[in-house]
């Protein structure tokens, strides 16, 4: 039992990988005798087999941040992160590696993330030859077709020399995605692939990422500060402010009826064409903020400064898990106030939360 | 006085509602893009990023000008500022510019000498640049980009080139102490925020704000959107606003004009064209985007790549793309026309082929679908 909501109706295998309360703490002063910003505190997940579980927050938030630490490319300050039920330990280069097979990234910026100096094929051959073993030309030639088919990049003959500089956004960040499932992991980290593609191709990929998902069985973490984009995409949102989880839960829920404050703010920000003659055409200021700060001498709940909710109970004690009726998990004391219709009736808030298992309401 | 000249600017066309034609508000628009083409020359071969693009902006009014990366929407704005070196050349058109400080007939921004053309950028017309982080002078403080720009145009004393800077700054929502950084030391929001305040810096006249808000997170963009509008009610300059996300426009937006490879596909209030899409295209991007309200629709997006502007097949650029397409597509001229002759005349089209009727239809078999 982990902190986790299982969430979607659609069928999702089994946990492969998955994060028990992971932190990242970042030593600001000389030594550590300095400030430290926990980045990252006390995050848990699970990502299943053909699942999507996507992290919306503000840049800074911490979301790539856990994308790393599940990616084995930054260190845990505290928590494991494991694969099949094993903790992942990868001291050694080869344990790196071996890890690397099973889980794969793709970044968000497909004009930094390839190589300008080498082809489509040489971004291709290289994890099909680490990671796969495949010998001889034919071999990896067919390999080739094949990953290029997979993401739509067709006919894969005319891609294959080309150099990224000679691709649109979109073909670069095919190819990215390609090299990703070129190793055949079981795990594809996604970090924001679509935020910096023209909104009329962002939905081609968010498409081919979902397919891949479903004929590959890939357990997906996208990350995202869209959170528009994670309800299409995504069967469980996590929302994260200044490197903690604020909400958790079903994505249609999170999004329709979001019960954090924080949570509210960020669906009441998207862009919603329905409303024409909104809130910006009558120029009625909406409260500015700063974004969250996550330095550890923070006590208190880390969304406190912007909510319009908070009280002196806010500002220094930090705030319980509270089960909603529908399934969350949010981080408020004020969620009656915040959210009044979905408050759980049953349970009492917690008053301490770190590392203590919540069972799931009802 | 810095103060009172930022903050009261009277405007004698100013009102709360949008000025959506020259023909019906009866003042001329400030600033008036006529039959633009620009082209990219490589050797013999032009690479046609704009193509005879009529867009007005009339004072106190919002623009929005949406296309996909490569349709020639920056191209245009910057060729119109004149910002633009070879191999970009302006093969025709003309834009009339008509401030208030100019003489009242307007001056042709093509026709300008360097000197003269100095005068106007800026002063006249200012431009927000895309990328906050690479057009501030990162070794500059703030005040010191803010002074710059002030020296260039006014004659100010120093003590009220500080007041002047330190009133944009309140008016941007920044504090004033942050006069003294340097932009490495600010937000990505902030940086973008004084961009802000320094086009506004010499109180222009129109504001080409190229993706002001692309690289920031939902909740900054918000803030800054609801600025620019505040600011603009304010000080009633008026605003082109360049971007690739048409969600945004709807909200943001008087008047919305779509750009699909150089041409300019359709011409629309925000509310026409959010309800009564009529190009093509433009259905395409409306249906690109996942929405958070409302009910979960069945997203289609645009199939297919942008063309290669430098070969353009005859007709309609966007046939090779278009569900509707038929042979009848290639001899399109891509003149705009009345969607529907009977309303009005600013709701306009350049596909000859697509009824209101038809779209009506669509829409309902849309929403049917997504239930």
């Amino acid at each position: 039992m982990t902190e986790q909501t299982k969430t979607s109706e659609s069928a999702v295998g089994d946990v492969v990988l998955e994060a028990v309360s992971i932190s990242r703490d970042y030593y600001l002063g000389r030594g550590r005798s300095g400030p430290v910003l926990s980045a990252v505190r006390d995050v848990s997940l699970s990502l299943y087999r053909r699942g999507v579980v996507a992290i919306v927050g503000e840049s800074g938030s911490g979301k790539s941040t856990v994308a790393r630490m599940l990616a084995g490319q930054e260190t845990l300050t505290s928590g494991e992160v494991r694969l099949d039920g094993k903790v992942v330990h990868l001291k050694h280069r080869r344990a790196f590696r071996a890890y690397k097979r099973e889980v794969q990234m793709v970044f968000q910026d497909p004009f930094a993330s390839l190589n300008s100096v080498h082809t489509v094929r040489h971004h291709l051959e290289r994890p099909i030859k680490i990671h796969r073993g495949i010998q001889g030309k034919q071999a990896i030639e067919e390999e080739m077709y094949r990953l290029l088919t997979l993401v739509s990049m067709t006919p894969p003959e005319l891609f294959l020399p080309k150099y990224p500089h000679e691709l649109s956004g979109g073909q670069r960040q095919r190819v990215a995605i390609a090299r990703a499932i070129a190793a055949s992991p079981r795990v594809l980290l996604a970090d924001e692939p679509i935020s910096m593609l023209d909104v009329s191709i962002r939905l081609d990929i968010l498409r081919l990422l979902s397919d891949l998902r479903e004929t590959l069985e890939l357990a997906m973490l996208y990350i995202t500060h869209d959170i528009a984009s994670a309800r299409y995409v995504a069967d469980e949102i996590l929302v994260m402010y200044a490197g903690e989880i604020v909400e958790r839960g079903p994505a249609e829920e999170v999004t329709q009826s979001p019960a954090h404050p924080y949570t509210q703010l960020l669906v009441s920000s998207a862009p919603n064409p329905d409303a024409l003659g909104s809130s910006l055409k009558t120029g009625t200021k909406i409260v500015p903020g700063q974004a969250g700060s996550a330095l550890s001498s923070i006590v208190g709940c880390r969304f406190s400064p912007r909510c319009p909710f908070a009280d002196e109970q806010c500002r220094t004690t930090r705030p319980p898990i509270v089960p909603t009726n529908d399934g969350r998990l949010v981080a408020c004391w004020h969620l009656e106030q915040a959210a009044p219709s979905s408050v759980a009736l049953t349970t009492k808030p917690r008053t301490t939360r770190a590392k203590k298992v919540l069972e799931k309401p009802d | 006085m810095a103060d009172a000249e930022i903050n009261e600017t009277p405007r004698a066309s100013r009102s709360k509602k949008p000025h959506v034609a020259r023909e019906v508000s009866g003042t001329l628009p400030v600033f008036d893009i006529q039959g633009l083409s620009i082209v990219y020359r490589s050797g013999a071969k032009d690479t046609k990023a704009v193509t005879n693009v009529d867009l007005a902006l009339m004072p106190g009014e919002i623009v929005g000008l949406v296309g996909e990366s490569g349709s020639g929407k920056s191209t245009l704005a910057y060729g119109a500022c004149r910002l633009l070196r070879p191999p970009a050349i302006i093969t025709k058109g003309n834009v009339m510019y008509r401030g208030r400080r100019v003489r009242e007939e307007g001056m042709s921004v093509l026709d300008q000498s360097r000197s003269e053309l100095r005068e106007i950028r800026w002063r006249e017309i200012a431009i927000v640049f895309q990328s906050a982080m690479n057009a501030l002078n990162p070794v500059l403080k703030v005040e010191d980009q803010l002074f710059d720009v002030m020296d260039a145009h006014l004659s100010l004393s120093r003590t009220e080139k500080r007041e002047r800077a330190e009133s944009l700054l309140d008016l941007v929502g920044i504090a004033r102490d942050r006069l003294k950084s340097y932009p490495f030391e600010l937000s990505g929001g902030m940086r973008q925020r004084i961009m802000i305040a320094m086009a506004l810096a010499v109180d222009p006249e129109v504001v080409i704000m190229d993706e002001p808000t692309t690289a920031l997170d939902v909740v900054v963009q918000r803030e800054i959107l609801s600025q620019i509008v505040e600011l603009k009610d304010r000080m009633g300059f008026s605003v082109l606003f360049i971007t690739h996300d048409l969600s945004l426009l709807l909200e943001v937006a008087n008047r919305i004009v779509v750009m699909y490879a150089g041409h300019i596909v359709e011409v629309g209030t925000a509310e026409q064209i959010h309800r009564e899409p009529a190009h093509p295209y433009t259905r395409g991007l409306l249906n690109s985007f996942p929405s958070l309200h409302g009910p979960r629709r069945e997203l289609a997006g645009i199939p297919g790549t942008p063309p290669d502007l430098s070969q353009l097949p005859p007709g309609c650029p966007f046939m090779p793309r278009c569900t509707f397409a038929t042979e009848k597509c290639q001899e399109v001229d891509m003149k705009l026309s009345p969607v529907d002759a009977s309303k009005d005349a600013v709701h306009t089209t350049a596909c000859p082929f697509v009824k209101p009727e038809d779209h009506v239809a669509q829409v309902n078999v849309r929403t049917r679908a997504a239930k």
